[in-house]
C-alpha cells in the first residue's frame, strides 16, 4: 500500500514539476477549441448548438497527446524495467500510472473546459454537467490510453501510431459524453441514461485496461 | 486439433487444400453473381441498385467475422504462445481489413441512388468506419514493431481489447442515429427478404466465405514460408560472421 502511494504520488509529483506537461496540455485544449469557430465562423446559434461535441472532441485529443507519457520516461531510464520486477503486480502499477495520468491532465481538463464552454457560447446552465461529465469520461480515456502507450513503447513514429490505435477505442465515451452534456444545452432528453452509461464505460475500463497495459508491458520490457 | 497446429504439417495439408477450395470459391462466386446479375429480379422499390446488396452484405459480415477470428488467434496466441495462431492473426488483418472497405465502398455507392447521399453518420456506417479504423490499427501495430516475437504479443492485446470495444462501439453508435436498415435476415419470425433475393444472396454469402479462406490459406502460408526464410538468413549470417 505504501509503495503503491510512493508510485502514485511520484508520478503525480514528476509531472508537476517537470513543468510543461500540464501546461501543455490545457494550451493545447485552448487552442484546438479557439481555432474551431474560425474555421465555422462566428455564429453564435451554431457554436452554442456544437459546442458539446467540440469541447469533447478537442479534451480527446489533449488528452491523447499526453498519453505516451505515461511510460516513456520510465521506459528510458529503465524505471520500468524495476518496476516490472519489483513487489507491486504490474497490473497496479499500470492503474497507479493511469490514475496520474487522469489526475495530471484529465482533471486539470476537465475544469478548463467551463471556460472554453464560454469561447463557444455554450449556455452557463449546462456548466455543472459539463465539468461531471466529463470528470467521469475522462478517466475512461486515461486508462485506454495508458494501453496504447505500453503498445507503442520504445517504437519509431509511436505518437501516430498511439492516435491510430486509441481514437478508436475513444468513440464510445465521445458519443455519450457528448450526449450527457448536449442533453442539458439543448435536447429535451434526460441526460442521465448517457450519463450512467459513461459511469459504466469508466468503471470498465479501470478494471480491464490495466490487465492489458500490464501484458503489454511485459512483452515490452522483455 | 493439436497436430495440425504444427507449421510443416499445416503447409502440407494447405498444399493439398488450396487448388481444391479454388476451384471451388470460383465455381462458387460463379453461380452466385450469374443468379444475382441474370435469375434475381429488380426490387419493386430500388430496382437494380439492389444487386448491390449481394457483394455489400457479405463483405460486410466477412469483415466481422475477420475480426472475430483475429481475436481468437490472438487469444490463441497469448496463452498457447503457438506459432501458427500468430501467423493466423497477422494474415487475417489485411484481408478483414479489404473486406471491411468493399463493404463501405458498395454501401457508399448503394446510398447515392438511395439515400442521395454518398455517406450518412449513421449507426452501421459509423461502427463499420470504426471496425476498418481498428484493422488499420492492427496492421500499422505490426509493422512498425520488428520483433516478430513482440509485435505478435503486442497485436494480440490490441485485438482482444478492440473485440471487447467492438460490441460497445456497436450499441453507441445504435443509441445515436439510425437511417440504415435493422437486421433482416437472422431475426426472430424469419427474414423480411423474399427467396427470390435471399437464395442468390445466401450462394454470395458462401462464395466469399470460401473465398475469406482461400486468401487466408494462401497469405498464411506465405507468411510461414516468409518467417523460414528469414530464419534461415539469419542462419547464414551468423556463420559468415562465426567463419
Amino acid at each position: 500500500m505504501k509503495e503503491a502511494w510512493a508510485l502514485f504520488r511520484r508520478d503525480v509529483v514528476l509531472a508537476w514539476r517537470e513543468g510543461g506537461t500540464i501546461g501543455t496540455a490545457l494550451g493545447f485544449y485552448l487552442v484546438v477549441v479557439a481555432i474551431t469557430p474560425l474555421g465555422l465562423g462566428p455564429d453564435l446559434n451554431l457554436l452554442s448548438r456544437i459546442a458539446p461535441g467540440v469541447l469533447w472532441v478537442a479534451l480527446l485529443l489533449a488528452s491523447l497527446l499526453s498519453a505516451d507519457r505515461i511510460f516513456h520516461n520510465d521506459y528510458e531510464d529503465g524505471a520500468l524495467d524495476v518496476l516490472v520486477t519489483g513487489r507491486l503486480p504490474l497490473e497496479l502499477v499500470a492503474a497507479l500510472k493511469s490514475l496520474a495520468h487522469w489526475v495530471t491532465t484529465g482533471i486539470p481538463l476537465a475544469l478548463l473546459a467551463p471556460l472554453l464552454g464560454l469561447l463557444l457560447n455554450l449556455p452557463t446552465d449546462a456548466f455543472p454537467l459539463l465539468v461531471v461529465a466529463m470528470l467521469t469520461g475522462t478517466p475512461a480515456l486515461s486508462f485506454v490510453a495508458a494501453v496504447g502507450a505500453s503498445l507503442t513503447l520504445g517504437l519509431r513514429r509511436s505518437g501516430v501510431l498511439l492516435a491510430l490505435l486509441v481514437l478508436p477505442l475513444y468513440v464510445p465515451v465521445l458519443i455519450f459524453g457528448v450526449a450527457t452534456v448536449s442533453a442539458a444545452s439543448v435536447g429535451p432528453a434526460s441526460p442521465w441514461p448517457p450519463f450512467l452509461i459513461l459511469c459504466a464505460l469508466s468503471l470498465a475500463s479501470l478494471v480491464l485496461a490495466p490487465i492489458a497495459a500490464a501484458a503489454a508491458l511485459r512483452t515490452a520490457s522483455r | 486439433m493439436w497436430s495440425l497446429a504444427n507449421p510443416t504439417r499445416f503447409l502440407g495439408i494447405a498444399d493439398h487444400v488450396i487448388p481444391w477450395l479454388a476451384v471451388l470459391t470460383f465455381l462458387l462466386l460463379g453461380i452466385g453473381l450469374c443468379l444475382s446479375f441474370f435469375v434475381a429480379p429488380p426490387d419493386y422499390q430500388q430496382g437494380e441498385t439492389v444487386k448491390i446488396m449481394f457483394v455489400h452484405v457479405p463483405a460486410a459480415w466477412l469483415a466481422m467475422f475477420g475480426y472475430t477470428l483475429i481475436a481468437l488467434a490472438s487469444i490463441g496466441s497469448l496463452i498457447w504462445r503457438h506459432p501458427l495462431a500468430d501467423v493466423a492473426a497477422k494474415t487475417a488483418a489485411p484481408i478483414g481489413a479489404t473486406f471491411a472497405f468493399i463493404a463501405l465502398v458498395t454501401g457508399s455507392l448503394w446510398g447515392k441512388p438511395m439515400w442521395g447521399t454518398y455517406w450518412v453518420w449513421d449507426a452501421r456506417l459509423t461502427s463499420m468506419l470504426v471496425l476498418f479504423l481498428l484493422y488499420l490499427g492492427l496492421i500499422a501495430l505490426w509493422q512498425s514493431i520488428e520483433e516478430p516475437g513482440r509485435a505478435g504479443r503486442a497485436a494480440a492485446i490490441l485485438a482482444i481489447v478492440g473485440f471487447i470495444n467492438v460490441p460497445i462501439i456497436k450499441f453507441s453508435v445504435d443509441w445515436w442515429n439510425t437511417l440504415h436498415q435493422p437486421a433482416s435476415i437472422f431475426r426472430v419470425g424469419g427474414p423480411t427478404i423474399d427467396p427470390s433475393l435471399l437464395t442468390p444472396l445466401f450462394v454470395m454469402a458462401a462464395g466469399f466465405t470460401l473465398l475469406f479462406a482461400l486468401l487466408h490459406l494462401i497469405a498464411m502460408r506465405a507468411e510461414i514460408l516468409r518467417r523460414r526464410v528469414h530464419a534461415l538468413r539469419q542462419v547464414h549470417v551468423e556463420r559468415a560472421a562465426a567463419a
